[in-house]
């Protein structure tokens, strides 16, 4: 592996120019649409068991891109994201499970959480260096786990189950080629909202406060409200994917939202390239469609995979597809 | 038990505890010291520690038995080797990463920490290891409280070693270096200290203390497994940040506050056991919000 590395190293080139293909704005919407077809058609393609780790794979693209914004565009580092996706889900167990709220009426809930969630962790906390906001994060999100495991409202260690499946119109929505369809709209509709906030105003300023802070600042961007923005951006897009995750399965547990999780979607988007959008699609589709196909290796899997990204921060810091400001 | 036993009882729960989180947190605040990195791999060498400590320690057992000769003879072997096992990270993984932002290197750190664990995990299949000693099961007996000879070995092992450390650093040439190096490295650069060689060292010391600490926890808990590094990681790192990160005399106040804290914190309604954790990280979080340059630490501003 170390050898292929190095191998394919000094001919970036090739890469790059396939990449700007991509980047290309007049091959852009004939992209999209293979894109969109792609997504359309893959489930009959793949089968029951290839929709359902496609589902997975979707899931990630959308927390991968939330965790972009904290990371990739505002430049935190965040090791507890999957706590805000534990906020997401466990919101709508509880509202729907415990008292019997209608499974949409939990989403504005949710998100509310959610947000409160980023201002708790972030707020006294962003004014600290960013080795120690890491820290900080990595405690939060075990805070969030050791509370779902032993507070009686989330059902501790075995978590809540029986969460109702939502339904439209009288149909119920159920079976895993619905929620594949469900994930894969949310996920495009992540994409689009994370390309519309990386061109606003604010977008501008989180990748400015990430350059470089003290000039941002002197340039009149209030670096503290900004990156509480961005915190609070990733929590919504965390809880979007818990509420899903947990209207999917109809259970959930604290397991689900381990360090381990946090860590799986920090990979995803360093993988692929932080703050790149596409990049990090890829990255999200890695690191769930890889340990699968790598599923002989076992156990060595999970080595394997953090020995790439050891060779990937050593030899392409700025991830498989970077960002051209990066 | 009456509340003066329960409390002395603590009292020596905190001091073992709290020699261990100490003996981390050394490594934790040396290492920022000399290159500024948080170096998240720590717990996990910490972890090597026991497993290497472990290994010898099953090796020596027939020749010199599982007391405590082949005890401090697994130490030392433990701490060598996963002395030279920081070395090598540093020169591999960190050392390429230095004037590369510091999400980057950060990263990179979190990226060590997975390798270690992971291949942890794959040679242990996941297992709990069983970590046998010969030791008795004597002791002294403070009133009600029943003080093992372990633990007080333990403690004053990790006294030994801190001392150790205190005089390597303050008598040395290399601690005299590694102070100047965390003061202004192109200032010693210029000087003609070797800085290359002086982190090294740094790690060398820092990783050879946490090894030190696993074997130990391994002979306190008689077991051993791929991710106990994870939470003494994490509470090490709390330890030297109450004490102020950088500073060495820190890291041991720290630690044995931390573990003090935990031990009696263990004997609230409502925090103690599973909560525990919790009260630990917002301890972290308190600090670092009202005093993050810990008890010890010197205030740093942030140059442009």
């Amino acid at each position: 592996m170390a050898t292929n590395k190095v191998t394919t190293r000094p001919a970036p080139g090739a890469i790059e120019r396939l990449y700007a293909a991509f980047d290309d704005p007049r091959r852009r919407w004939a992209l999209y649409a293979v894109i969109i077809a792609l997504l359309l058609l893959a489930p009959p393609v793949v089968g029951r068991y290839g929709t359902v780790i496609l589902t997975n794979a979707l899931l990630y693209v959308i927390l991968a891109l939330g965790l972009n914004v904290v990371v990739g565009f505002a430049g935190l580092l965040d090791l507890g994201y999957a706590a805000f996706f534990a906020v997401g889900a466990y919101t709508t167990g509880i509202l729907t499970q415990q008292f019997g709220f209608n499974f949409w009426l939990t989403i504005p809930f949710a998100l509310c959480a959610a947000a409160i969630a980023g201002v708790i962790i972030g707020g006294p906390t962003l004014r600290l260096r960013s080795d120690y906001l890491a820290i900080v994060t990595l405690g939060f999100g075990e805070i969030v786990r050791i509370g779902a495991r032993n507070l009686e409202i989330t059902g501790q260690a075995s978590g809540l189950t029986g969460i109702p499946s939502p339904s439209v119109f009288g149909y119920t929505l159920t079976g895993p080629t619905t929620y594949y369809y469900i994930f894969a709209a949310l996920a495009v509709l992540a994409v689009i909202a994370a390309q519309r906030l990386l061109h606003s105003r604010l977008g501008r300023a989180w990748l400015y406060v990430r350059h470089d802070e003290d000039a941002a600042e002197a340039m009149g961007i209030n670096r503290v409200r900004v990156k509480l923005a961005a915190y609070i951006t990733g929590a919504v897009f965390g809880a979007i994917g818990g509420v899903f995750f947990a209207a999917n399965l109809g259970a959930i547990s604290p397991q689900s939202f381990s360090f381990q999780q946090s860590v799986l979607v920090l990979m995803a988007v360093i993988l692929g390239g932080m703050g790149k959008i596409p990049g990090v699609i890829l990255g999200a589709f890695i690191v769930i469609l890889g340990p699968e196909l790598l599923r002989d290796i076992g156990s060595l899997r999970l080595l394997v995979f953090a020995v790439i990204l050891l060779l990937i921060m050593l030899f392409r810091p700025s991830g498989i597809w970077p960002g051209r400001r990066s | 038990m009456s509340l003066t036993d329960i409390l002395i009882q603590q009292l020596v729960n905190g001091l073992v505890l709290g020699s261990f989180y100490a003996l981390v947190a050394l490594g934790y605040t040396m290492i920022f010291g000399v290159i500024k990195l948080l170096n998240f791999a720590h717990g996990d060498i910490y972890m090597v520690g026991a497993f290497v400590g472990f290994g010898a320690l099953s090796l020596v057992s027939g020749t010199i038995g599982a007391g405590w000769m082949g005890i401090f003879v697994a130490m030392f072997v433990a701490m060598i080797a996963v002395g030279f096992l920081g070395v090598v990270i540093e020169q591999v993984a960190y050392r390429p990463m230095l004037s590369a932002p510091r999400l980057s290197i950060l990263i990179t750190a979190l990226a060590v920490s997975l390798v270690l664990q992971n291949a942890a995990l794959a040679l242990t299949d996941g297992q709990v290891t069983a970590f046998r000693t010969d030791l008795g099961f004597g002791g002294v007996s403070l009133g009600a409280v029943f003080v093992n000879y372990t633990q007080i070995v333990l403690v004053a092992s990790a006294i030994v070693l801190m001392i150790g450390l205190e005089l390597f650093v303050s008598r040395t040439m290399y601690g005299k270096a590694m102070r100047a190096v965390s003061l202004d490295k192109d200032m010693c650069r210029l000087m003609g200290i070797n800085v290359q060689r002086v982190i090294a060292v740094t790690f060398f010391a820092g990783s050879a203390l946490a090894a030190a600490a696993g074997v130990m926890a391994g002979v306190q808990y008689g077991r051993i497994w791929y991710f106990m590094g994870f939470l003494i990681g994490l509470k090490a790192f709390t330890a030297a940040v109450i004490g102020g990160i950088g500073s060495i005399t820190g890291a041991m106040l720290g630690g044995l506050i931390l573990g003090l804290l935990e031990a009696f914190a263990t004997q609230i309604p409502h925090i103690g056991g599973e909560w525990k954790d919790v009260f630990t990280f917002g301890v972290l979080i308190l600090v670092l919000v009202f005093k993050p340059t810990g008890l010890l630490g010197k205030s740093e501003v942030e140059r442009m």
